[in-house]
Formats: C-alpha cells, structure tokens, sequence
C-alpha cells in the first residue's frame, strides 16, 4: 500500500549573495536522510542535486526556498525562487553555459555543470521559468534499496 | 592504496591548516579541479581534493561529497572562515609549497591509480 502522508517535509530559506558561505541547507539536508538511514548512494545524489539548487538560487536569483519532502518511496525536492527566471531553459540546460560574471567565476562556480548535474542525480526532473517571475525546479529520487 | 592523512602529510611536507583531529582518516583516491560544479560530479568520497580555492564553500562540496581532506598548492593562503568551517565539519585542511603539477604527481605516485 503507497503511503500518501509525507514522512517528512522541511522547507530552508536560501537568500541571494552570500555565496562563498552558502551550501548549509544542503548539509542539513544531508545530515537528516544520514539520521534517518536512507542509503548512501541516494543520499550523495540528493547532496549534489540539492547543493547545485542552492547554489543556483544564491548566485543567479533574488532568493527562494529549497523544500524536501521524504517519503517511503520517494525524495522530492523543489528549488524555488523570485526571479529574474532563465530567458532559455533549454540553453541553460546545456553542459558548459553559463552566464556567471568573471568574478564569480574566479570562485570556481560557473562551469556550466549545476543543471546537468541535478538531472544526472534525478531519477526525474523538471524545470519551470518565467522571465521577471521566477524558477521553479523539481527533482525526484525513488527511494528504493 | 589507502593511506592515513598523517602519513601523506609527513611523505610529502604537508602542513595542517585545520582538522588536526582528523588525520587518522584513510586516503583511497586523488582528485583535482577548482570548478566546483565538476568536483561535484567527480570527486570520490574519500579523496584528497587539490583546490586553489580557498574560499568556506569548499568545505561544504568536501563535506557534501565526503572528502577525506583537501590539500592546497603553492601555500596559498586559505581564508579563516575556511578553517573555522572545516573544524566544525570535520576536514582536514593541507597547505603545500609544491605547485599543482608537482603535488599531483607526488599524491599519484603514492596513491597508485586510484582516480
Ligand atoms: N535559479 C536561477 N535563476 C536564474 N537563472 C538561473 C537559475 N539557475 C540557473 N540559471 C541560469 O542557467 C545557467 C546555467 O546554470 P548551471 O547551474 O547549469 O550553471 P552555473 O550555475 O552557471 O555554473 P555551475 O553550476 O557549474 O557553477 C546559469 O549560468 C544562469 O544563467
Ligand atoms: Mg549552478
């Protein structure tokens, strides 16, 4: 029988800038499916999808929220934010594009790779974006053994 | 070949910057790169990480992926919220003279083909 009642659910503000210091949502998530004895491959999967999101968020958006919902079958993770939203999703999808400034850049961010990335760790994966609204990801990972 | 962070550090003059408490931890692999987003993707658990970033988040992707230490070419001075962080964490923070090129080569020859 499916459980329908979310075990879990913990949604982490994530402001804009700051982002020399930001990846704590990320490590906190970890840190709780670690407590609840989810397994270890997932668990690294969630950590690189739910680090990429946060990142993204703190570099590129004006803030948003990283929500992470556990359920016996399934990880649900929703990366939100307040704009400025992504003129191309299907561009920014692409390994290697990236419109982080040379600064940023210097900081070793700005390869390219945090989208890719979170659809690799995805077992599914969606991107929403409207130009002066926002972005909208969702990634699911099937907890199975 | 595994190897004790202590004992890359007295083979290769490594200097502790942070996680003194941690060197009994065992190296199974290497991995080399500053652009975070491939560390990400790449690196294994349980590595030595050679950065020249030296900034705090990169105590997060070590700590996320389970770094075993991150080592730092050239005695580039690393940041004190780095150190602060990686205490909290728990990584081993290694500052080499060498340049990348040369640390590599060493980390390769005593770690063997591990990545
Ligand atoms: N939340 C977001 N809001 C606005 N733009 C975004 C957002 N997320 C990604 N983008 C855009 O998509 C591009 C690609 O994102 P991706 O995460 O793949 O690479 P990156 O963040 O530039 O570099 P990396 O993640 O490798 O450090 C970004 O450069 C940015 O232009
Ligand atoms: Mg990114």
């Amino acid at each position: 029988m499916k459980n329908n009642k979310p075990s879990i659910k913990q949604t982490f503000d994530i402001s804009a800038g700051n982002f020399s210091v930001a990846g704590s949502a990320s490590s906190r998530i970890k840190n709780m499916l670690k407590r609840i004895g989810i397994d270890d491959k997932i668990i690294r999967r969630v950590a690189v999808a739910t680090y990429e999101a946060e990142m993204n968020i703190a570099i590129h958006s004006h803030g948003g929220t990283l929500c992470i919902e556990i359920f016996p079958d399934v990880i649900i993770i929703v990366a939100k934010d307040k704009g400025p939203g992504i003129k191309n999703v299907a561009l920014a999808m692409e390994e290697g594009y990236s419109t982080a400034t040379d600064e940023i850049r210097a900081m070793g961010f700005g390869a390219g790779m945090g989208l890719p990335n979170m659809k690799k760790c995805s077992d599914e994966f969606d991107i929403q974006s409207t130009l002066g609204v926002g972005t909208r990801v969702e990634m699911k990972m099937y907890n199975k053994e | 070949m595994l190897m004790k962070v202590k004992v890359l550090c007295e083979k290769l003059g490594l200097s502790v910057i942070a996680g003194n408490e941690y060197l009994n931890r065992e190296i199974k692999s290497g991995y080399c790169c500053d652009l975070l987003s491939l560390v990400m993707s790449k690196a294994d658990k349980g590595c030595c990480w050679v950065t020249v970033q030296t900034h705090p988040n990169i105590v997060a992707v070590a700590s996320l992926l389970e770094v075993g230490c991150i080592i730092i070419p050239e005695a580039i001075q690393v940041e004190d919220n780095t150190r602060k962080k990686a205490e909290q964490e728990g990584i081993p923070i290694l500052s080499s003279d060498m340049n990348g090129f040369e640390l590599c080569g060493r980390l390769y020859s005593l770690l063997g083909e591990g990545r």
